[in-house]
């Protein structure tokens, strides 16, 4: 949350929200895969005003060679910015915030891959977000987890990120620019739809138990929507049923 | 310097001892799963800081400092004072921390930390301008971590709002008024859990967590609202799990908040 004071209301008097949608509505999401020839999987979201795309490469040696694991994969995501993506130009690079997401999705990504089949090598995902609108990390994930498929990657499952918070004391799911700004606690998760494990959980605000348990259960029902779509992209590309071992 | 080899023969034999006692409802270090390590704070330990706290969480050690200096409100904020979380994990610390600029890990851990702080409004950020729009109170909070057996979210957490609920304004010094001390409005307390095989312990030690599959932190206020939560690693949780620590946070939190205040008020420890 950045926390601004604003007088902007965020959900009118019919309970619906600044762009029109109810509490527990989706933006609306378009994505496809293989995008990038060069790379060994790709894929692309529109989530809102979101624009991301991600490229896989790998499994290949992992490079240097201290950072090789005997026994599995490193997966190495790498959540980037744009410097035309917000408002405000952006300093190309990473911040210490694009480290810290870079982190726990390499790590959510980890959990969905078997990295055990492939020792010594390193997975390399690469995120770049070219027009941000909230939610970025959560629509990162779900198009990386499109790209790895794409790669044709051994998973456990797919892996799916959703987001939901409050604004003017009321649980949304799916916060915008304005609703993350202005909004009072945002809780994006990334989930394996499958199992319903939580594999990327954050949260920053201000909630109570009820508050914070009704954002995560909107969120992961949400999950599973967007895990249909991500199971019809893949289909249209390669056709037959992802879900066939 | 051991080889990748052995240090993994030893975690495989570490990994199904801890495994086998969690089975058991113990740990290796005799606690109970919700038990924290013994906590002790000492406050103001660095003088020339405008607030301090050294906190020792077991045999984890970390020094807080905190140094507030006058300094331009961001363009958004005109009217609200300023807060930056730093960490380093110094190399004196541990065998596996290295000199240079700060690690992911030190990043996520400053973070997390920062998110507790700010989220939960600890600092009342409006009583630190100076004059609106010009100048304003930037409250700078750097964690040293100095001795690391574990759990450092926990440990700098606590010795963040220990060395802030200690810290004084030091406006004479720059010609602003009297001294006043930093207003504090809520005491976020960082809770971190561990998973073991199918069991979650509390304040993971070395040990506990060199062998979890995965790691949440939880956040609450004395009035149990939640202000952060961060999971981390490779495994997952699944809700039930996240809903039981959130809970656990809770009451475990508010034992630890207990102390930490008590140390201020001279009361215990």
């Amino acid at each position: 949350m950045m926390g601004m004071k604003s007088d902007i209301r965020l959900i009118d008097d019919n309970g619906l929200r600044i762009d029109g949608r109810l509490p527990n509505q989706l933006r609306p999401i378009k994505m496809e895969v293989g995008v990038v020839k060069r790379a060994d999987g790709s894929a692309y979201i529109e989530w809102g005003g979101n624009k991301i795309i991600a490229a896989v490469y790998g499994p290949r040696e992992a490079y240097p060679k201290h950072v090789q694991e005997s026994d599995r994969a490193i997966v190495r995501a790498r959540y980037n910015m744009a410097a035309f993506s917000v408002d405000e130009r952006k300093r190309p690079g990473p911040d210490r915030r694009s480290v810290e997401l870079s982190k726990v999705i390499s790590e959510a990504l980890t959990s969905a891959i078997f990295v055990e089949k492939f020792p010594r090598t390193a997975i390399d995902v690469y995120i770049e977000v070219l027009q941000a609108d909230a939610g970025t990390r959560v629509a990162g994930i779900t198009v990386a987890s499109l790209a790895l498929a794409d790669a044709g990657i051994p998973m456990r499952d797919l892996i799916v990120g959703c987001a939901a918070g409050k604004v003017d004391d009321v649980v949304v799911l799916d916060l915008n620019k304005e609703e993350d700004n202005f909004g009072q606690a945002d809780v994006p998760m990334a989930i394996l739809p499958r199992t319903g494990e939580i594999a990327l959980l954050q949260m920053d605000g201000d909630l109570t138990y009820d508050e914070l348990t009704n954002a995560m259960e909107m969120a992961m029902d949400a999950a599973k929507k967007i895990y249909n779509m991500e199971i019809e992209t893949l289909k249209a590309k390669y056709g037959g049923d992802v879900n066939e071992q | 310097m051991s080889s990748k080899f052995t240090e993994g023969v030893v975690a495989e034999s570490k990994r199904s001892y801890i495994h086998k006692l969690a089975s058991e409802g113990t740990r290796i270090d005799g606690r109970d799963f919700d038990e924290v390590r013994p906590i002790k704070i000492k406050t103001g330990f660095i003088q020339r800081a405008d607030g301090s706290a050294l906190v020792e969480l077991g045999d984890t050690k970390v020094l807080v400092g905190v140094k507030i200096e006058p300094g331009e409100p961001f363009p958004d904020t005109p009217d609200m004072g300023i807060m930056t979380t730093n960490v380093e994990l110094v190399p004196l610390a541990s065998p596996t921390f290295e000199p240079g600029p700060p690690s992911e890990e030190a990043i996520e851990l400053a973070r997390v930390v920062d998110r507790g702080i700010r989220e939960s409004h600890t600092i009342d950020m409006e009583k630190l301008v100076i004059e609106e729009g010009e100048k304003v109170w930037v409250v700078f909070i750097d964690m040293h971590v100095l001795d690391y057996h574990g759990n450092l979210f926990d440990a700098c957490g606590i010795a963040a709002l220990a060395a802030l609920n200690n810290a004084t304004v030091p406006a004479e010094r720059f010609g602003f008024g009297d001294d006043f001390k930093l207003p504090i409005m809520h005491y976020p307390v960082p809770v971190t859990f561990a998973k073991i095989g199918e069991w979650i312990v509390a304040d993971p030690n070395l040990d506990e967590e060199s062998i979890a599959s995965a790691r949440l932190t939880v956040t609450t206020n004395e009035e149990e609202k939640v202000n952060a939560m961060q999971k981390g690693l490779f495994g997952t949780f699944t809700y039930e799990e996240v809903k039981k620590s959130i809970n656990r946070s809770m009451s475990i939190g508010k034992q630890v908040r207990k102390i930490i205040l008590g140390d201020e008020n001279g009361k215990e420890n």
